[in-house]
Protein backbone atom coordinates (compact mmCIF):
# COMPACT_ATOMS: atom_id res chain seq x y z
CA UNK A 1 0.00 0.00 0.00
CA UNK A 2 1.68 3.56 -0.97
CA UNK A 3 1.89 5.97 2.15
CA UNK A 4 0.90 9.67 1.96
CA UNK A 5 2.24 12.77 4.15
CA UNK A 6 -0.80 14.70 4.54
CA UNK A 7 0.57 17.00 7.22
CA UNK A 8 3.38 18.02 8.82
CA UNK A 9 5.16 20.70 11.55
CA UNK A 10 8.05 21.62 13.39
CA UNK A 11 8.64 23.80 16.52
CA UNK A 12 11.47 26.23 16.70
CA UNK A 13 14.24 24.64 16.78
CA UNK A 14 17.23 25.92 19.68
CA UNK A 15 17.17 27.10 23.36
CA UNK A 16 13.43 26.69 24.85
CA UNK A 17 14.31 27.58 27.93
CA UNK A 18 11.98 26.38 30.48
CA UNK A 19 10.13 24.24 28.58
CA UNK A 20 10.68 20.34 28.45
CA UNK A 21 10.09 17.00 26.26
CA UNK A 22 6.44 16.58 26.98
CA UNK A 23 5.81 20.52 26.08
CA UNK A 24 8.07 20.06 23.05
CA UNK A 25 6.34 17.19 21.76
CA UNK A 26 2.67 18.21 22.89
CA UNK A 27 3.28 21.60 20.17
CA UNK A 28 4.67 19.31 17.29
CA UNK A 29 1.61 17.62 17.27
CA UNK A 30 -1.22 19.76 18.10
CA UNK A 31 0.43 21.56 14.96
CA UNK A 32 0.64 18.87 12.73
CA UNK A 33 -3.09 17.88 13.66
CA UNK A 34 -4.11 21.87 13.21
CA UNK A 35 -2.20 21.18 9.71
CA UNK A 36 -4.34 18.27 8.36
CA UNK A 37 -7.69 19.45 10.41
CA UNK A 38 -7.63 16.25 12.40
CA UNK A 39 -8.88 15.17 15.75
CA UNK A 40 -6.54 13.60 18.21
CA UNK A 41 -9.08 10.17 18.56
CA UNK A 42 -8.72 9.69 14.86
CA UNK A 43 -5.46 9.11 15.09
CA UNK A 44 -4.63 4.68 14.67
CA UNK A 45 -1.08 5.01 16.20
CA UNK A 46 1.53 7.46 17.49
CA UNK A 47 4.72 6.93 17.23
CA UNK A 48 7.56 9.35 19.08
CA UNK A 49 11.05 9.40 17.74
CA UNK A 50 13.25 10.30 21.19
CA UNK A 51 16.59 9.10 21.93
CA UNK A 52 17.48 9.73 25.50
CA UNK A 53 14.84 11.77 27.30
CA UNK A 54 15.13 9.39 30.77
CA UNK A 55 18.90 10.33 30.46
CA UNK A 56 18.40 13.81 29.44
CA UNK A 57 15.57 15.14 31.38
CA UNK A 58 14.41 11.48 33.64
CA UNK A 59 11.61 11.71 31.48
CA UNK A 60 10.61 8.36 30.15
CA UNK A 61 7.45 7.04 28.89
CA UNK A 62 7.13 9.80 26.72
CA UNK A 63 4.66 7.59 23.81
CA UNK A 64 2.37 7.96 26.76
CA UNK A 65 2.67 11.42 27.65
CA UNK A 66 1.97 12.60 24.23
CA UNK A 67 -0.92 10.37 23.96
CA UNK A 68 -2.60 11.57 27.27
CA UNK A 69 -1.51 15.45 26.66
CA UNK A 70 -2.82 15.62 23.00
CA UNK A 71 -6.15 13.15 23.81
CA UNK A 72 -5.19 10.33 21.57
CA UNK A 73 -6.16 7.95 24.47
CA UNK A 74 -6.48 4.33 22.30
CA UNK A 75 -3.84 5.02 20.27
CA UNK A 76 -1.18 2.30 19.80
CA UNK A 77 2.22 4.14 21.04
CA UNK A 78 5.36 3.55 20.45
CA UNK A 79 8.75 5.19 20.86
CA UNK A 80 11.40 4.72 18.55
CA UNK A 81 15.13 5.14 19.47
CA UNK A 82 18.27 4.62 16.93
CA UNK A 83 20.52 7.54 18.62
CA UNK A 84 20.57 10.04 15.70
CA UNK A 85 18.67 8.23 13.55
CA UNK A 86 15.53 8.16 15.71
CA UNK A 87 13.54 10.64 13.13
CA UNK A 88 13.96 8.33 10.24
CA UNK A 89 13.45 5.09 12.06
CA UNK A 90 10.29 6.42 13.36
CA UNK A 91 9.33 7.00 9.82
CA UNK A 92 9.78 3.94 9.04
CA UNK A 93 8.06 2.24 12.00
CA UNK A 94 5.16 4.86 10.88
CA UNK A 95 5.29 3.94 7.18
CA UNK A 96 4.95 0.35 8.51
CA UNK A 97 1.92 1.12 10.35
CA UNK A 98 0.19 2.04 7.19
CA UNK A 99 2.18 0.08 4.66
CA UNK A 100 0.92 -3.19 6.56
CA UNK A 101 -2.59 -2.10 6.67
CA UNK A 102 -2.68 -2.00 10.89
CA UNK A 103 -3.63 2.00 10.58
CA UNK A 104 -5.15 4.46 8.87
CA UNK A 105 -3.64 7.22 9.92
CA UNK A 106 -0.45 7.48 11.81
CA UNK A 107 1.26 10.45 13.86
CA UNK A 108 5.17 10.50 14.26
CA UNK A 109 6.46 13.28 16.70
CA UNK A 110 9.97 13.86 16.87
CA UNK A 111 11.55 15.55 19.70
CA UNK A 112 14.70 15.85 22.23
CA UNK A 113 15.17 18.42 25.41
CA UNK A 114 19.03 19.05 25.44
CA UNK A 115 20.17 22.60 26.19
CA UNK A 116 19.60 22.49 29.99
CA UNK A 117 22.59 20.08 29.82
CA UNK A 118 25.98 21.81 29.79
CA UNK A 119 27.97 20.53 26.28
CA UNK A 120 30.13 18.15 27.99
CA UNK A 121 27.26 16.56 29.87
CA UNK A 122 25.45 16.34 26.48
CA UNK A 123 28.45 14.91 24.77
CA UNK A 124 28.61 12.44 26.70
CA UNK A 125 25.09 11.35 26.93
CA UNK A 126 25.44 11.05 22.74
CA UNK A 127 28.83 9.28 23.46
CA UNK A 128 27.65 6.49 25.66
CA UNK A 129 26.12 5.24 22.07
CA UNK A 130 29.84 3.69 21.90
CA UNK A 131 31.48 0.04 22.79
CA UNK A 132 33.25 -0.05 25.72
CA UNK A 133 36.34 -0.05 24.08
CA UNK A 134 35.60 3.41 22.49
CA UNK A 135 34.28 4.60 25.33
CA UNK A 136 36.75 4.24 28.17
CA UNK A 137 39.01 6.13 25.16
CA UNK A 138 36.96 8.99 25.91
CA UNK A 139 35.88 8.97 22.41
CA UNK A 140 33.40 11.45 20.99
CA UNK A 141 31.30 11.48 18.18
CA UNK A 142 32.87 15.49 17.19
CA UNK A 143 36.32 12.80 17.67
CA UNK A 144 35.11 10.78 14.89
CA UNK A 145 34.30 13.36 12.49
CA UNK A 146 37.66 15.33 13.06
CA UNK A 147 39.42 11.76 12.59
CA UNK A 148 37.62 10.99 9.06
CA UNK A 149 37.78 14.47 8.49
CA UNK A 150 41.93 14.50 8.64
CA UNK A 151 41.75 11.01 6.37
CA UNK A 152 39.16 12.46 3.85
CA UNK A 153 41.14 15.20 3.61
CA UNK A 154 44.45 13.49 3.07
CA UNK A 155 43.17 10.55 0.70
CA UNK A 156 41.73 13.01 -1.65
CA UNK A 157 43.68 16.06 -1.12
CA UNK A 158 41.07 18.26 -0.92
CA UNK A 159 41.25 21.81 1.07
CA UNK A 160 39.93 22.33 4.30
CA UNK A 161 38.21 25.47 2.90
CA UNK A 162 36.00 23.15 1.71
CA UNK A 163 34.12 21.94 4.65
CA UNK A 164 33.65 25.76 5.98
CA UNK A 165 32.04 26.23 2.10
CA UNK A 166 29.54 23.41 3.30
CA UNK A 167 28.75 25.39 7.15
CA UNK A 168 28.73 28.61 5.00
CA UNK A 169 26.13 27.17 2.71
CA UNK A 170 23.98 25.80 5.01
CA UNK A 171 24.28 28.74 7.29
CA UNK A 172 23.18 30.84 4.34
CA UNK A 173 20.08 28.51 3.69
CA UNK A 174 19.09 28.66 7.96
CA UNK A 175 18.62 32.56 7.13
CA UNK A 176 15.50 31.84 5.48
CA UNK A 177 13.88 29.28 7.81
CA UNK A 178 12.02 30.76 10.72
CA UNK A 179 12.45 27.51 12.86
CA UNK A 180 16.50 27.55 12.88
CA UNK A 181 18.23 27.75 15.77
CA UNK A 182 20.74 30.11 13.86
CA UNK A 183 19.18 32.17 11.36
CA UNK A 184 22.74 34.29 10.43
CA UNK A 185 25.45 34.46 7.75
CA UNK A 186 28.91 33.24 8.06
CA UNK A 187 31.91 33.77 5.67
CA UNK A 188 34.83 31.19 5.24
CA UNK A 189 37.01 32.66 6.70
CA UNK A 190 35.33 33.12 10.34
CA UNK A 191 34.41 29.48 10.45
CA UNK A 192 38.02 28.90 9.40
CA UNK A 193 39.32 30.86 12.16
CA UNK A 194 36.95 29.43 14.92
CA UNK A 195 37.92 27.95 17.84
CA UNK A 196 39.65 24.17 17.25
CA UNK A 197 37.04 21.69 18.76
CA UNK A 198 38.65 17.92 17.03
CA UNK A 199 41.33 19.22 14.88
CA UNK A 200 41.11 19.45 11.83
CA UNK A 201 37.31 20.49 12.57
CA UNK A 202 36.76 23.59 13.88
CA UNK A 203 33.46 25.23 15.88
CA UNK A 204 31.50 26.19 13.02
CA UNK A 205 32.17 22.46 11.58
CA UNK A 206 29.71 21.29 13.95
CA UNK A 207 25.74 21.21 14.54
CA UNK A 208 24.77 23.15 17.51
CA UNK A 209 22.67 21.71 20.99
CA UNK A 210 19.36 22.04 20.50
CA UNK A 211 15.75 21.49 22.09
CA UNK A 212 13.03 21.12 19.40
CA UNK A 213 10.49 18.46 18.07
CA UNK A 214 9.07 18.00 14.61
CA UNK A 215 5.82 16.08 13.55
CA UNK A 216 4.30 13.96 10.43
CA UNK A 217 0.83 13.01 9.65
CA UNK A 218 1.03 9.46 7.40
CA UNK A 219 -2.24 7.85 5.79
CA UNK A 220 -3.03 5.32 2.54
CA UNK A 221 -2.07 7.15 -0.59
CA UNK A 222 -5.41 6.65 -2.10
CA UNK A 223 -7.00 8.46 1.02
CA UNK A 224 -4.54 11.45 1.36
CA UNK A 225 -7.13 13.53 -0.81
CA UNK A 226 -9.29 13.61 2.38
CA UNK A 227 -6.87 15.48 4.71
CA UNK A 228 -4.83 17.90 1.91
CA UNK A 229 -4.92 18.99 -1.02
CA UNK A 230 -1.08 18.99 -1.61
CA UNK A 231 0.27 15.84 -0.24
CA UNK A 232 3.87 13.88 -1.10
CA UNK A 233 4.45 10.42 -1.31
CA UNK A 234 7.01 8.09 0.40
CA UNK A 235 8.13 6.37 -2.74
CA UNK A 236 10.95 4.60 -1.40
CA UNK A 237 12.48 3.97 2.04
CA UNK A 238 15.26 2.07 4.02
CA UNK A 239 17.13 1.22 6.80
CA UNK A 240 20.85 -0.36 7.26
CA UNK A 241 22.83 -1.18 10.02
CA UNK A 242 26.81 -0.32 10.03
CA UNK A 243 29.58 -2.02 12.63
CA UNK A 244 29.17 -0.63 16.29
CA UNK A 245 32.62 -0.21 16.69
CA UNK A 246 33.97 2.62 14.25
CA UNK A 247 37.27 1.51 13.91
CA UNK A 248 36.81 -1.78 12.38
CA UNK A 249 35.09 -0.13 9.10
CA UNK A 250 37.28 -0.86 6.20
CA UNK A 251 37.63 2.79 4.99
CA UNK A 252 36.69 5.35 7.44
CA UNK A 253 35.69 7.86 4.84
CA UNK A 254 32.91 5.30 3.45
CA UNK A 255 29.65 4.73 5.32
CA UNK A 256 27.99 1.43 4.61
CA UNK A 257 24.68 1.92 6.15
CA UNK A 258 24.22 5.64 4.25
CA UNK A 259 25.24 3.47 0.82
CA UNK A 260 22.97 0.30 1.50
CA UNK A 261 20.06 1.88 2.85
CA UNK A 262 20.35 4.52 -0.28
CA UNK A 263 20.31 1.53 -2.61
CA UNK A 264 17.57 -0.05 -1.06
CA UNK A 265 15.65 3.04 -1.17
CA UNK A 266 16.50 3.62 -4.36
CA UNK A 267 15.24 0.20 -5.71
CA UNK A 268 11.68 0.42 -3.77
CA UNK A 269 11.27 4.09 -5.59
CA UNK A 270 12.13 2.56 -8.68
CA UNK A 271 14.53 5.63 -8.87
CA UNK A 272 18.71 6.73 -9.00
CA UNK A 273 20.55 9.27 -7.58
CA UNK A 274 20.11 11.01 -10.90
CA UNK A 275 16.69 12.17 -9.88
CA UNK A 276 17.24 13.31 -7.03
CA UNK A 277 16.03 17.41 -6.77
CA UNK A 278 16.54 18.39 -3.37
CA UNK A 279 17.83 16.44 -0.65
CA UNK A 280 18.70 17.04 2.98
CA UNK A 281 21.48 15.31 4.52
CA UNK A 282 22.22 14.73 8.03
CA UNK A 283 25.19 16.81 8.68
CA UNK A 284 26.06 16.79 12.09
CA UNK A 285 29.41 17.69 11.20
CA UNK A 286 29.92 19.13 7.79
CA UNK A 287 32.25 16.06 6.44
CA UNK A 288 29.08 14.38 6.98
CA UNK A 289 27.70 15.90 3.84
CA UNK A 290 30.53 14.80 1.79
CA UNK A 291 30.53 11.39 2.88
CA UNK A 292 26.41 11.04 2.41
CA UNK A 293 26.07 12.91 -0.90
CA UNK A 294 29.10 10.01 -2.41
CA UNK A 295 27.55 7.48 -0.16
CA UNK A 296 24.34 7.70 -1.91
CA UNK A 297 25.23 8.58 -5.42
CA UNK A 298 25.48 12.00 -5.94
CA UNK A 299 28.48 12.54 -6.84
CA UNK A 300 31.64 10.19 -7.28
CA UNK A 301 33.97 8.78 -4.34
CA UNK A 302 36.27 11.45 -3.14
CA UNK A 303 34.56 14.70 -5.04
CA UNK A 304 31.68 15.59 -2.67
CA UNK A 305 33.86 18.59 -1.58
CA UNK A 306 34.24 19.31 -5.58
CA UNK A 307 30.32 20.19 -5.23
CA UNK A 308 30.13 22.64 -2.47
CA UNK A 309 33.50 24.45 -4.03
CA UNK A 310 31.23 24.49 -7.60
CA UNK A 311 27.99 25.81 -6.03
CA UNK A 312 26.25 22.15 -7.40
CA UNK A 313 24.01 22.03 -3.77
CA UNK A 314 23.32 25.40 -3.15
CA UNK A 315 20.21 26.10 -3.32
CA UNK A 316 20.10 27.65 -6.79
CA UNK A 317 22.24 24.51 -8.10
CA UNK A 318 21.86 21.66 -9.58
CA UNK A 319 20.99 19.26 -6.47
CA UNK A 320 20.36 21.47 -3.56
CA UNK A 321 21.17 20.21 -0.46
CA UNK A 322 20.18 21.14 3.21
CA UNK A 323 17.77 24.08 2.28
CA UNK A 324 16.52 24.02 5.50
CA UNK A 325 19.87 24.89 6.54
CA UNK A 326 20.50 21.29 7.83
CA UNK A 327 21.50 20.23 11.57
CA UNK A 328 24.26 22.82 10.94
CA UNK A 329 22.06 25.90 11.28
CA UNK A 330 18.65 24.20 12.15
CA UNK A 331 19.95 23.02 14.89
CA UNK A 332 20.05 19.33 16.07
CA UNK A 333 17.36 18.02 18.42
CA UNK A 334 18.49 14.36 18.21
CA UNK A 335 14.97 12.57 17.98
CA UNK A 336 13.40 15.64 16.01
CA UNK A 337 16.31 15.80 13.48
CA UNK A 338 14.94 13.21 11.01
CA UNK A 339 11.67 13.65 11.10
CA UNK A 340 12.61 17.72 10.61
CA UNK A 341 14.39 16.86 7.19
CA UNK A 342 11.24 15.20 6.18
CA UNK A 343 9.14 18.54 7.33
CA UNK A 344 10.94 19.94 4.59
CA UNK A 345 11.19 17.99 2.15
CA UNK A 346 7.17 18.10 2.25
CA UNK A 347 7.36 21.45 2.17
CA UNK A 348 8.86 21.53 -0.86
CA UNK A 349 7.34 19.10 -2.59
CA UNK A 350 4.10 20.92 -1.47
CA UNK A 351 5.26 24.31 -2.50
CA UNK A 352 4.93 25.63 0.86
CA UNK A 353 8.79 26.19 0.88
CA UNK A 354 8.70 30.44 0.78
CA UNK A 355 11.74 31.83 0.33
CA UNK A 356 13.25 28.52 0.32
CA UNK A 357 11.40 27.14 -2.65
CA UNK A 358 13.34 25.41 -5.31
CA UNK A 359 12.06 23.39 -7.94
CA UNK A 360 11.37 19.91 -7.11
CA UNK A 361 9.75 16.34 -7.86
CA UNK A 362 11.32 14.30 -5.95
CA UNK A 363 13.56 14.49 -2.59
CA UNK A 364 15.71 12.10 -0.22
CA UNK A 365 16.22 12.39 3.44
CA UNK A 366 19.08 10.70 4.96
CA UNK A 367 19.04 10.18 9.03
CA UNK A 368 22.40 9.06 10.37
CA UNK A 369 22.41 7.98 13.62
CA UNK A 370 26.11 7.49 15.43
CA UNK A 371 28.69 7.74 13.31
CA UNK A 372 26.72 5.71 10.17
CA UNK A 373 26.48 2.85 12.89
CA UNK A 374 22.52 2.97 12.02
CA UNK A 375 20.55 5.08 8.90
CA UNK A 376 17.56 5.67 7.33
CA UNK A 377 17.13 6.91 3.74
CA UNK A 378 13.67 7.91 2.82
CA UNK A 379 12.46 9.42 -0.79
CA UNK A 380 9.67 11.61 -1.68
CA UNK A 381 7.75 11.93 -4.32
CA UNK A 382 4.89 14.46 -5.79
CA UNK A 383 1.80 12.64 -5.96
CA UNK B 1 46.74 -7.07 30.77
CA UNK B 2 47.15 -7.87 27.42
CA UNK B 3 46.04 -5.52 24.00
CA UNK B 4 43.93 -9.15 22.84
CA UNK B 5 42.36 -8.86 19.56
CA UNK B 6 39.89 -12.00 18.82
CA UNK B 7 40.66 -14.07 15.82
CA UNK B 8 37.41 -15.70 13.80
CA UNK B 9 36.62 -19.22 12.25
CA UNK B 10 36.86 -16.45 8.77
CA UNK B 11 39.99 -15.99 9.39
CA UNK B 12 38.94 -11.98 10.30
CA UNK B 13 40.75 -10.34 13.68
CA UNK B 14 39.17 -7.54 15.06
CA UNK B 15 40.31 -5.47 18.30
CA UNK B 16 38.17 -5.36 20.58
CA UNK B 17 36.54 -9.33 20.11
CA UNK B 18 32.91 -9.72 19.49
CA UNK B 19 30.56 -13.04 19.80
CA UNK B 20 30.92 -13.80 16.22
CA UNK B 21 32.88 -11.85 13.79
CA UNK B 22 30.83 -9.11 10.99
CA UNK B 23 30.36 -12.07 8.82
CA UNK B 24 29.19 -14.43 11.88
CA UNK B 25 32.26 -16.79 12.48
CA UNK B 26 32.91 -18.07 15.59
CA UNK B 27 35.78 -16.85 17.21
CA UNK B 28 39.16 -19.34 17.54
CA UNK B 29 41.61 -17.79 19.08
CA UNK B 30 43.22 -13.93 20.61
CA UNK B 31 46.31 -12.71 19.78
CA UNK B 32 48.09 -10.42 22.01
CA UNK B 33 49.49 -6.96 20.30
CA UNK B 34 50.48 -5.15 23.09
CA UNK B 35 54.22 -5.77 22.00
CA UNK B 36 53.67 -5.02 18.23
CA UNK B 37 54.00 -1.75 16.23
CA UNK B 38 51.26 0.00 14.55
CA UNK B 39 50.80 2.63 11.66
CA UNK B 40 48.39 5.78 11.96
CA UNK B 41 45.43 5.75 10.16
CA UNK B 42 44.31 8.51 11.54
CA UNK B 43 44.13 10.70 14.60
CA UNK B 44 42.59 14.30 16.28
CA UNK B 45 42.57 16.38 18.89
CA UNK B 46 39.76 16.87 21.02
CA UNK B 47 39.36 19.86 23.16
CA UNK B 48 35.75 19.50 24.02
CA UNK B 49 35.71 16.30 26.19
CA UNK B 50 33.57 14.80 28.03
CA UNK B 51 33.14 14.69 32.11
CA UNK B 52 36.44 12.23 33.53
CA UNK B 53 37.94 12.64 29.88
CA UNK B 54 41.31 14.26 30.01
CA UNK B 55 41.65 18.14 28.30
CA UNK B 56 42.93 17.96 25.91
CA UNK B 57 42.54 14.27 24.55
CA UNK B 58 44.46 13.11 21.37
CA UNK B 59 42.98 9.70 19.79
CA UNK B 60 44.16 7.75 16.94
CA UNK B 61 43.26 5.18 14.61
CA UNK B 62 46.14 2.77 14.07
CA UNK B 63 46.63 -0.19 12.11
CA UNK B 64 48.82 -3.83 12.99
CA UNK B 65 49.65 -6.10 10.25
CA UNK B 66 48.90 -9.36 11.93
CA UNK B 67 49.79 -12.19 9.67
CA UNK B 68 48.61 -10.10 6.82
CA UNK B 69 45.74 -9.32 8.45
CA UNK B 70 45.09 -5.56 8.99
CA UNK B 71 43.68 -4.84 12.89
CA UNK B 72 42.61 -1.04 13.38
CA UNK B 73 42.63 -0.38 16.74
CA UNK B 74 41.31 3.45 18.25
CA UNK B 75 43.24 4.61 21.25
CA UNK B 76 44.18 7.48 22.91
CA UNK B 77 47.76 8.69 21.77
CA UNK B 78 50.40 9.46 24.37
CA UNK B 79 51.28 12.65 22.68
CA UNK B 80 49.36 15.19 19.81
CA UNK B 81 52.74 15.52 17.83
CA UNK B 82 52.03 12.72 15.54
CA UNK B 83 51.60 12.57 11.81
CA UNK B 84 49.42 10.02 9.73
CA UNK B 85 51.66 7.27 8.35
CA UNK B 86 53.76 7.49 11.83
CA UNK B 87 54.97 4.19 13.68
CA UNK B 88 53.11 4.06 17.44
CA UNK B 89 53.69 1.34 19.97
CA UNK B 90 51.27 0.60 22.88
CA UNK B 91 51.73 1.94 26.21
CA UNK B 92 49.78 0.37 29.43
CA UNK B 93 47.91 3.14 31.53
CA UNK B 94 46.28 1.93 34.49
CA UNK B 95 42.87 4.71 34.14
CA UNK B 96 42.43 5.77 30.78
CA UNK B 97 38.90 8.34 31.75
CA UNK B 98 38.17 8.51 35.10
CA UNK B 99 35.12 5.66 36.18
CA UNK B 100 32.04 7.30 37.56
CA UNK B 101 32.53 10.71 36.27
CA UNK B 102 30.43 10.03 32.65
CA UNK B 103 27.25 9.02 32.48
CA UNK B 104 28.40 5.16 31.77
CA UNK B 105 27.67 2.89 34.83
CA UNK B 106 31.34 1.94 36.46
CA UNK B 107 31.08 -1.29 37.13
CA UNK B 108 29.75 -2.05 33.76
CA UNK B 109 33.12 -2.00 32.10
CA UNK B 110 36.68 -2.04 32.55
CA UNK B 111 38.65 1.39 32.57
CA UNK B 112 42.45 0.61 31.71
CA UNK B 113 43.84 0.01 28.61
CA UNK B 114 46.23 1.33 25.76
CA UNK B 115 47.67 4.44 24.75
CA UNK B 116 49.79 4.56 21.68
CA UNK B 117 53.39 6.21 21.77
CA UNK B 118 55.55 7.37 18.83
CA UNK B 119 58.02 5.29 18.16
Amino acid sequence: MDVAIVGASMTEFGDREGEWIRDLLAEAAAGCLDDADVEPSDLDHLYVSNMASGEFEGQTGVMNALAHDIGALGAYTQRVDQTSASGGAGLYAAWQSVASGASDLTMLAGGEKMTHRSTSEATDVIASLTHPHEYKHGVTLPSFAGMTARHYLEKYDAPRESLAEVAVKNHENGVDNPHAQFRKEIDVETAMESPMVADPLRLYDFCPITDGSSALLLCPADEAERYADDYAVVSGIAGATDTHVVHERADPTTMGAVVESGETAYEMADVGPEDIDVAELHDMFTILEFLQSEGLGFFPEGEGWKAVREGTTKRDGDLPINTSGGLKSKGHPLGASGVAQVYELYKQLTDDAGARQVEADTALACNVGGFGNCVTTTILERP
Amino acid sequence: MTLEATKYDDGTVTCPGHPYSHNGAEPVGTIDLSDREAEVVTWTTSSATPPGVRQPNHIAIVEFDVDGERVRVLGQLTTGDVETGDTVKPVYAEELREPGAGIREPESQAWDGYRFEPV
